[in-house]
């Protein structure tokens, strides 16, 4: 028994010799110190205005989407798009193609935007996704883009004041369960 | 004993199925659940107006109980893209990774190459860098060339009656409830925030932004 401890401790003394021989190698090899940034990295996942992929992409398709770069996204999926809201919404009737949103965009026109999910932010302008006057100016954290998306979506020409299906437009949830911050990091404290 | 572990499993699985896709919380099979899964994108001016604010959301619908266990992957690159253009390709990016606790800010700067396949664009004189906060710790903020930089678990900004839209699409309900309940509230997301002058990006007018996630090979 006694032996044994004796053992266990010469090993730890190797041990510990030897890490510090290690780590004293290990200086002198690599040089200057500081993380490692080479190397490819190979896109997975992309987004830019809220919900697009969930809403409108097809299943089998949203992984294809995410590694479909903006500039061919729209050549990519804008018929595909189309067909899902013309599904999606009634306020799009495929054989009234005049049917439009509260932009004046028709399925073709509203889905041609769509497609290409990019967020236009303005420089200038307030920045909001709709805030009754600026449109699409970027995307604040109050900004209750699910309610905009419903309206465009579900409301029809009128969307805003009479919209065709009234059920659909807001999903009644108008803003977060935590106040943002004034100054940065803006974001709410984590739960 | 055995009945108890199916039923667990079960309920885990029911859970994990109902709360499913949103903002782009889960939204392709390739990523849902990963350390690459982007839930989120917000692009607004500063409290300086000068300045815009770059938020990108990843890891989404963590609970209380498991956020202070969820880390950013060393692997994986988060990549602001900024088209000045508006050709829709980018001319500039701000690139984010994690090491050791900190995270690494690049940039904006013009990429390697433009597209799916990014390199990380390192020099000396370009780099920002900030602790990761912890759960539980007190936001830490760092500057450096007129930017400000943060990485760390915050509340889900993002509100919405997900479940409500999605028994609508189910055709099990025929419209909203009102009031509606928020599917994410009380959930938590790792987030990276970004605020930049603009005059580094672009200076005025409009640009075209993105988010992406890319993972080393």
């Amino acid at each position: 028994m006694k032996f044994n401890n004796i053992k266990l401790f010469a090993v730890a003394i190797l041990a510990s010799m030897t890490a510090i021989n290690c780590s004293n190698d290990d200086d002198n090899v690599t040089g200057p110190t500081g993380p490692n940034f080479t190397g490819t990295y190979v896109q997975e996942d992309q987004m830019a205005r809220p919900a697009i992929n969930t809403v409108f992409v097809n299943d089998g398709m949203k992984d294809a989407f995410n590694t479909t770069t903006p500039s061919d996204m729209g050549a990519a999926f804008q018929a595909a798009f189309q067909t899902k809201l013309e599904t999606l919404s009634p306020a799009y009737d495929p054989a009234s193609p005049t049917d439009a949103n509260a932009l004046g965009f028709t399925a073709a026109q509203f889905t041609g935007v769509l497609a290409t999910d990019v967020l236009t932010v303005s420089l200038d302008a307030p920045t909001t996704f709709f805030d009754g006057t600026n449109i699409l100016t970027g995307r604040n954290l109050t900004d209750d883009v699910i309610d905009v998306e419903l309206i465009l979506i579900f409301g029809g020409e009128a969307g805003l004041t009479n919209p065709e299906n009234p059920g659909l437009v807001s999903d009644n949830v108008a803003s977060n369960d935590k106040e943002f911050l004034m100054s940065f990091p803006y974001l709410a404290s984590p739960w | 004993m055995k009945k108890t572990k199916i039923l667990i499993a079960t309920a885990i699985l029911g859970i994990a199925t109902f709360v499913a896709i949103a903002a782009d919380h889960i939204d392709a099979p390739a990523v849902q659940g990963g350390t690459s899964d982007i839930t989120d994108f917000y692009a607004f001016r500063g409290e300086n107006t000068s300045n815009l604010v770059l938020v990108a959301n990843v890891q989404g619908l963590l609970t209380p109980g498991n956020t202070a266990a969820a880390s950013f992957d060393e692997r994986v690159l988060l990549e602001f893209n900024i088209d000045t253009d508006g050709d829709n390709i980018e001319d500039l990016v701000i690139q984010a990774t994690p090491r050791d606790g900190k995270m690494y800010f690049f940039g904006p700067t013009g990429p390697t190459s433009t597209g799916l396949n990014s390199t990380i664009v390192s020099t000396t004189t370009n780099a920002g860098v900030v602790d990761i906060t912890n759960y539980g710790e007190t936001a830490m903020i760092e500057e450096f060339a007129g930017m400000k930089f943060f990485a760390g678990p915050r509340d889900d900004p993002f509100f919405f009656d997900f479940n409500k839209y999605t028994e609508i699409i189910a055709g099990d309900a025929t419209g909203f409830a009102n009031p509606g309940d928020d599917t994410f509230a009380g959930s938590n997301v790792l987030s990276v925030v970004v605020e930049v002058p603009k005059s580094m990006i672009g200076g005025s007018g409009t640009i075209n932004t993105w988010v992406e996630s890319k993972r080393k090979q």
